[in-house]
């Protein structure tokens, strides 16, 4: 590693941690320098989220070394002198929702601002909060409560709490996973101008596409060791795929699978003019057996709002959804289900997975009643199904008794993908299939979607993850609600990106 | 559990840039929050002056007051459990197990219809009862930092075990022969107020002015909201619980001594079934369940509100049988209420 004459403002070496059997960190070192983007990129269980707990003083390696500008680690139980050195953003949000969004900015040192000793002056939180807020272009209240920002705001918050200590070194977790196109932009724009001003950052994410983006040097960690350190620049993209899968394969092209979708094939999914309560308006489209269609559109265009509502978790304000040509009754999932539409939730957490089940009974949610007469489950097809399932969709696990919770993000995403065809429904609805897992899952889940298609069901993905709409023979675009643009296969990503930003003119129909 | 999501987060249209205009009102509705239960109280003393003019006299509204602090320690420990997102149970059964073990170990084994070990000096029976009340704070701190042990069922357990002790030392029976000193705040005056509201006062005043004012007192809320984002900023979130949890039971024994003194022994049913009452004040004063919400001066008002309904119905010669009734019946319409002023759903 190259830090000849520059002191790195964070630096790893030989750092090693066990949790009982198992190793998260191998020998593995990093080193960050000053008004450095950093990338660390691995798969799910390389390391990456220990290393972010050993370098924010959160766990004490077994092993190595760890040191700020040159100066030794300070000791795990001083906090306040970790918190002045190293910032952290992670992934799960450290905001407190039932606060308000000043006592979120001065947590645990309310009484450190103003001039009253002990005491807290909520003048001077609610003021000198009021000017960082401002600082920040934060167009909130400070007096809120802080359950009440959107996911942007709360992700600058912490941005903006963690640098108010004065640490020089802040770690992103997984920052864009939550924000839409130009959520990330405004992101991107605001590390850029604190890179600008000598921070440093260690960046930890999903997409490659952003590290290309905004980073000058990646790290690979795989299997809890140190794999590759070197310049972005000059990185082709395959080789960084090699280094952290081990295969020479690197990320299968996608939307490659059988050509065109028949001209005879059965419509088995027409919305029509289906209209939200606020969300989205005057909705059309088809999707044919065998074919997949994308439904495209950032936070708030309407994409999700309309999957939900075609699935039944929403009820429309009007309009209709056709599941092989018959009316299902709207705002029931039940009615859905049974029309034979097998649905993906958007967040697998909040919608999806029952934690400390096991994989078979959260695979078979919803087909109990297939199972067995009368109410009553039979364990024995219970697991025939279970392990089936698990087989065609590669979930990696130690057996179908495993609970879900023990699984890693991309295979409890294969389970929620298994749950969506465990009914062999006609017709599947897939919200933002690949969020939060893997390079290579995120392949396998797209190869599932493929497949199913192959086999003559629909496909309707909604997402704004390009990669995802890559495997849609079409994708239609929403805006603000409304659709603006349909591009068959073969656009390019600029073309989509701006369609989904709105900066497309020239507005297609909305179906056929 | 599906159909719930959608009401929850029913989405909205990002402006890019600057998002989000400030909700004055919003912040308003918040702090209205715990003044809630005042128009009640307003209501309620309204009522009472219409049904009886004996209702609204000094006299009359210091016996409400003074029936409301031993209830309001308890009241007052349990909010601040109940903010920092855990819960006890078992704080009743303290109310009447500290007395009796502290006056099991002063009074003599012989000369008495109770008879105690008689090993410690009479004067350390105060400090003793509230040295136990600690002892089973800690106890269940303990439990719910260290061992994780689900804190409904533990405290249970602790209701029930604590309850037995108390039964099996006295017998079953009602102690008359307590010490002095652990009758005299129950039942001496200072500056011509009963001193146990003095005493219980001073203690809400300390509390409310903690929980608002000082770090430590706000990193309950912070616990309660988010365990672990408080523990990232840095507050010793078990340590923080361990001393809450044993402040309460030391409140709650306090509770049990200001008890004796009121009603001058120890009486065998001291502080049974008093928690619906405890947690009925806290949630109707404002104190969410689910932890991060809530203030003492609300906790408050939720128990002087409940003690009014009693008095009140008390004047208008509804019969006795009748109360609990009467009882279940508001503190079920003040939680409909209260879900509807917090817009908060309770789940």
């Amino acid at each position: 590693m190259s830090a000849d004459d520059i002191t790195p403002v964070a630096s790893a070496t030989g750092v090693t941690k066990r949790f009982g059997a198992t190793v998260a960190l191998d020998d593995v070192g990093l080193t960050v320098l000053p008004a450095e983007s950093h990338a660390l990129v691995g798969r799910n269980g390389a390391g990456k989220s220990t290393l972010v707990s050993v370098l924010t003083g959160l766990i004490r390696p077994d092993a190595g070394t760890v040191r700020f500008a040159g100066e030794p680690a300070p000791p795990v139980t001083d906090r306040a002198a970790w918190r002045s050195r190293v910032a952290c953003v992670y992934q799960k949000s450290t905001i407190i929702p039932t606060l308000s969004v000043a006592e979120n900015l001065y947590l645990n040192r309310q009484d450190t601002v103003g001039d009253t000793r002990g005491r807290i002056s909520w003048k001077a939180v609610h003021e000198n909060a009021a000017r960082l807020l401002g600082n920040w272009s934060i167009d909130v209240d400070p007096k809120v409560e802080a359950g009440r920002l959107t996911v942007e705001q709360r992700q600058t918050l912490e941005i903006a709490r963690a640098l108010s200590f004065g640490a020089r070194f802040v770690i992103l977790d997984e920052p864009t996973a939550q924000l839409d196109g130009a959520g990330i932009a405004r992101l991107f724009e605001r590390l850029r101008a604190l890179q600008a001003g000598g921070v440093a950052f260690l960046f930890i994410s999903h997409h490659l596409q952003e590290i290309y983006e905004i980073c000058q040097t990646v790290t690979v960690y795989r299997d809890a060791k140190h794999v590759l350190t070197a310049p972005v620049a000059g990185l082709r993209r395959e080789a960084l795929i090699e280094a952290m899968t081990g295969d020479a394969t690197g990320l299968r092209e996608l939307g490659e699978h059988a050509g065109a979708v028949p001209a005879g094939a059965a419509e088995l999914l027409r919305v029509e003019h289906l209209t939200g309560t606020s969300e989205f308006a005057d909705v059309s489209l088809t999707v044919r057996a065998g074919e997949i269609v994308g439904v495209a559109g950032a936070v708030g265009a309407g994409a999700v709002a309309l999957g939900e509502t075609v699935v039944g978790l929403r009820k429309p304000l009007s309009g209709t959804v056709c599941v092989a040509g018959r009316p299902v009754r709207p705002g029931s999932v039940p009615a859905a289900l049974s029309a034979g539409v097998g649905f993906l939730p958007e967040d697998r957490h909040r919608q999806g997975l029952v934690p400390l089940r096991s994989i078979a009974e959260n695979l078979t949610l919803t087909v109990t009643d297939r199972l067995g007469r009368f109410g009553f489950v039979s364990q024995p097809a219970r697991y025939r199904t279970a392990t089936a399932l698990m087989e065609r969709l590669d979930v990696k696990a130690s057996g179908p008794d495993q609970p879900v919770s023990a699984l890693s993000g991309g295979n409890q995403q294969k389970v929620m993908m298994g749950r969506a065809l465990a009914s062999e429904p006609r017709v599947l609805v897939l919200i933002r299939p690949t969020a939060g897992v893997d390079v290579k899952s995120k392949e396998s889940l797209l190869g599932t979607v493929e497949a199913a298609a192959a086999e003559g069901r629909a496909a309707l993905i909604v997402s704004d993850e390009l990669d995802d709409l890559r495997v849609a023979d079409r994708v239609i675009v929403m805006f603000k609600g409304r659709v603006v643009a349909q591009l068959p296969r073969g656009w390019s990503d600029r073309e989509m990106v701006a369609a989904i930003e709105g900066l497309h003119s020239e507005g297609t129909d909305s179906g056929e | 559990m599906t159909d719930r999501v959608v009401e929850q987060d029913s989405p909205q249209v990002v402006v890019p840039g600057r998002v989000a205009p400030p909700r004055g009102r919003r912040v308003w509705v918040a702090r209205l929050r715990d003044f809630s239960l005042i128009p009640v109280i307003g209501l309620l003393l309204l009522v009472g002056f219409i049904v009886s003019p004996n209702f609204l006299t000094a006299g009359n509204l210091t016996d409400v007051l003074q029936q409301c602090t031993e209830l309001s320690l308890l009241v007052l420990g349990e909010a601040m459990i109940l903010i920092a997102g855990r819960m006890d149970l078992s704080l009743e059964s303290t109310v009447g197990v500290a007395p009796v073990l502290a006056a099991w170990l002063v009074i003599p084994a012989h000369g008495g219809r109770f008879a105690g070990l008689g090993v410690l000096p009479t004067w350390s029976t105060v400090p003793l009862c509230l040295l136990i009340g600690a002892l089973i704070g800690l106890i269940n701190g303990l439990v719910a930092t260290k061992i994780r042990i689900n804190a409904f069922i533990w405290t249970l357990g602790m209701l029930i075990a604590l309850r037995g002790l108390q039964l099996g030392i006295s017998g079953g029976a009602s102690i008359f022969e307590v010490p002095a000193s652990l009758r005299y705040l129950g039942h001496t005056a200072w500056f011509g107020q009963p001193a146990s509201l003095w005493v219980c006062g001073l203690i809400f005043l300390v509390g409310i002015v903690t929980l608002g004012w000082f770090r430590h007192g706000r990193s309950l809320y912070a616990i309660g909201g988010n365990a672990e984002a408080a523990r990232t900023a840095g507050i010793r979130t078990d340590r923080v619980l361990l001393i809450v949890f044993m402040l309460a039971s030391t409140l709650a024994a306090l509770g049990g001594i200001l008890y004796v003194g009121h009603y001058g022994s120890i009486s065998a049913t001291q502080g049974q079934g008093w928690i619906f009452q405890v947690f009925a004040a806290a949630v109707i004063g404002g104190v969410s369940l689910n932890g991060g919400r809530g203030s003492l001066f609300g906790a408050l008002t939720g128990v002087v509100a409940l003690q009014l309904i009693i008095n009140v119905l008390t004047f208008a010669h509804v019969p006795p049988a009748w109360d609990q009734m009467v009882d279940g019946v508001i503190i079920l319409m003040a939680l409909v209420v209260s879900r509807f002023t917090s817009g908060e759903a309770q789940d």
